[in-house]
């Protein structure tokens, strides 16, 4: 009954803004107000997760960081808003939160009808399929009859339906209000088969009884490019967030870590790098950033491969592979962001 | 002195009517010009932001599938349908955890003024563990103790053709053949039979004082006409029988582990309030009533029944009123545990594949209200009916 309150709320808020018009500067008021408001998940290991002290991590986490690095130079100054998927638009088109950065697919509808405009993509991922190993399936295309477990109010729920109808498949569907609960729901054997994308079936078998006893199918149902969204019209701080990300991919591949930025910017004889760090003009004023709004993001939140690794890489629980969000110069990776010039 | 009956002063603003109704227009017009000011200014923001605005969306295809749906539904079928496979899914809930928790509390109230010590202890704790567990952790009990208890399809429990596991209660779907027309005429027969039944009965009684068991001999009416029109026909009904199949069980009618527990938790809960409602409905009426029944040489249950019950429903009926209420909007938290009601699939899925928040909350919010209006226009119906008639 609290989200729908909270959406009520929130609606009545959208009916009662004083019309100062839709494009008010974000960075004036998030720089009066000091910090960044940024909206993430409940809980998804990876993308935006909080500890048991209530320190917030993942690559969506370090999306806002990024952006609070560029204006204030400290990427501390974020304040998190966890969000059931249902509750997030609402949550920023009323302006509740600044950006909003809970694993969010961009697609049409919500790009054209929402109010909405996505940034970058800081993640590339697809639908999958959990099933218990036991079950012995081992291709998507097994599952006719299985019942489904998913969380309500994603792009998950009409890929999956999509999928079902166009392999003429018959399944039961067990939609759930939050993951959570989903997922408990599949582990205790509501349902054969839990659906939502790769990366995230990655991070929650991380919280099941037994996750070795559970298997992701190789099939990927759709494309799920994930990325910050803001609203629509305030096209200053729409930029912001989509450089903030841009400069961590440029950083890495120019080969500039959070380890040795400060050295690489003493030391470069490169004038693109010298433009990147502020040495050389002043790319920042251009953004009503200052000059060293890139290297702060690197000093402070790290290249796109540190921020990669640090969250969802081989090292952490959630272990996933780079594939396509490997730089393009990598085999099999597509992320590639525009020149900083 | 002016004389006191004629006004000092008869100006038009001096007259209280007159007064009185200028106010009342004022605060109209402020009333009817905030409600402008609110909404000018929400399709105004709406179109600064690009938000799309409009009930067009629902001609359009909803593409998602919905767990329970009492009328024919795909992903094909548009949202419009979508929201009445919804609306009807929260009327279902609501009614039958109306009627079963007005069961349920009866039986309760009653159990708690039992003579006997036991019984009346055990409905003391019910009564004061429901009521002060929050519902939607009861719902969240129901529906995870429910499916840890149970087995997984391929180890289900099976009597005769009912099979009982994880992903519900499967029994046998009779499908009418041919010649099925004739028993449901032979049904509605047995029913304004057992009407008419009913009304001779009344009506010998007041007349002559002789009682007849009419509501028994109805049902009896009822079960053995419509057998002997089964008989007659020869038996037109087939069974579709559940199997199991490789990952759940296949054909059969299913009662899914999410109707299961919102039902409980929605009847056991509510069934805690109505249970207080009944003792105090009881205990309101004077003991001096129940004498004087005896020593009219009434039994012990007529005593009940003619007596203090129809004297408690006075009490009982207002405060129960708000009970249904608060059960048919309770119903809304079942959208935690997948039941597809109004909430989870208007507010919840439709909202969020068509951005359309003020339209869908709108209308929610209207289902909600006239859902509780009709409720509410009932039971006073029945209050006005069952009210001290002064002659």
């Amino acid at each position: 009954m609290k989200s729908n309150v909270c959406k009520l709320l929130s609606t009545a808020a959208i009916a009662a803004t004083i019309s100062t018009g839709a494009a008010a500067a974000t960075l004036d008021d998030v720089k009066s107000k000091g910090f960044i408001q940024c909206g993430v998940s409940n809980g998804v290991p990876g993308f935006s997760n909080a500890d048991d002290k209530g320190n917030w991590s993942g690559i969506d986490v370090d999306a806002c960081r990024a952006v609070a690095s560029a204006i204030f130079g400290d990427g501390q100054k974020v304040k998190f808003t966890p969000l059931s998927a249902k509750e997030r638009f609402t949550a920023l088109q009323s302006g509740e939160i600044d950006i909003l950065a809970r694993n969010t697919t961009w697609t049409y509808t919500r790009d054209s009808s929402l109010g909405l405009d996505f940034t970058a993509v800081n993640f590339y991922d697809g639908q999958g399929f959990m099933v218990r190993k036991d079950l012995g399936v081992t291709s998507a295309l097994d599952l006719d009859g299985a019942t489904v477990c998913t969380e309500q109010g994603t792009t998950t729920e009409l890929n999956m339906a999509d999928f079902f109808r166009k392999n003429k498949l018959s399944y039961v569907p067990v939609v759930v209000q939050k993951a959570d609960e989903a997922l408990s729901a599949y582990d205790q054997g509501r349902c054969d088969v839990y659906t939502t994308d790769k990366s995230g079936l990655a991070a929650h078998r991380t919280k099941l009884a037994d996750p070795a006893a559970h298997v992701i199918l190789p099939e990927t149902i759709s494309k799920e490019p994930l990325g910050p969204v803001v609203r629509h019209g305030d096209n200053q701080w729409k930029d912001i967030v989509t450089w903030s990300m841009f400069v961590q991919v440029n950083a890495e591949e120019m080969d500039i870590s959070s380890k040795n930025v400060a050295k690489v910017k003493s030391e470069t004889n490169d004038p693109g790098i010298k433009r990147l760090l502020g040495v050389e003009g002043d790319m920042g004023s251009q953004l009503g950033l200052p000059a060293d709004w890139a290297y702060n993001i690197i000093a402070n939140v790290g290249n796109y491969g540190e921020v990669f690794e640090r969250n969802v890489g081989p090292s952490t629980p959630v272990d996933l592979p780079r594939g396509l969000n490997a730089l393009w110069t990598e085999a099999g990776g597509i992320m590639y962001a525009p020149p900083v010039r | 002195m002016s004389d006191k009956t004629t006004p000092s002063n008869n100006s038009f603003l001096n007259d209280a009517g007159n007064r009185a109704l200028i106010f009342q227009i004022v605060l109209l017009a402020m009333v009817v010009f905030a409600g402008y000011y609110l909404f000018s200014n929400l399709q105004s923001n709406l179109d600064n932001r690009g938000i799309s605005t409009g009930f067009s969306f629902f001609n359009e295809p909803a593409g998602f599938p919905i767990l329970i749906h009492l009328i024919e539904y795909t992903e094909a079928n548009t949202y419009g349908r979508a929201f009445f496979v919804a609306l009807i899914n929260t009327f279902v809930i609501s009614l039958l955890g109306i009627v079963l928790a007005t069961i349920i509390g009866v039986i309760m109230g009653l159990a708690r003024l039992s003579k006997n010590w036991l019984v009346a202890r055990l409905a003391t704790v019910y009564i004061e563990t429901l009521r002060n567990i929050p519902l939607l952790l009861q719902m969240f009990f129901w529906y995870f103790a429910v499916l840890a208890a149970l087995p997984a399809p391929r180890d289900s429990y099976e009597f005769a053709d009912f099979l009982l596991n994880k992903r519900g209660i499967y029994s046998p779907n009779p499908i009418a053949q041919d010649g099925f027309g004739l028993v449901i005429f032979g049904f509605i027969l047995s029913i304004v039979a057992s009407i008419g039944l009913v009304i001779w009965a009344k009506k010998r009684q007041t007349k002559t004082g002789l009682w007849f068991p009419a509501y028994w001999s109805s049902l009896g009416v009822i079960v053995g006409v419509t057998l002997l029109f089964l008989a007659v026909s020869g038996f037109p009904i087939e069974f579709d029988l559940p199997q199991k199949s490789r990952f759940n069980v296949t054909g059969g009618m299913v009662l899914p582990p999410e109707f299961v527990a919102v039902l409980v938790a929605l009847s056991t809960y509510t069934g805690a309030f109505i249970a207080e409602i009944v003792r105090a409905g009881i205990l309101s009426v004077n003991w001096g009533q129940t004498e004087a029944a005896r020593s009219l040489g009434l039994r012990d249950n007529l005593t009940q029944r003619l007596i203090v019950l129809p004297q408690a429903l006075r009490v009982i009926i207002p405060p129960l009123t708000s009970q249904y209420l608060n059960l048919a909007k309770n119903s809304s938290l079942g959208a935690a545990i997948a039941y597809p009601e109004l909430v989870a699939v208007v507010m919840g899925t439709t909202l969020n594949q068509t951005g359309q928040a003020i339209e869908t909350i709108g209308l929610c919010m209207l289902v909600y209200g006239s859902l509780s209006l009709s409720i509410s226009v009932f039971m006073n119906w029945y209050n006005s009916k069952m009210s001290l008639i002064e002659r």
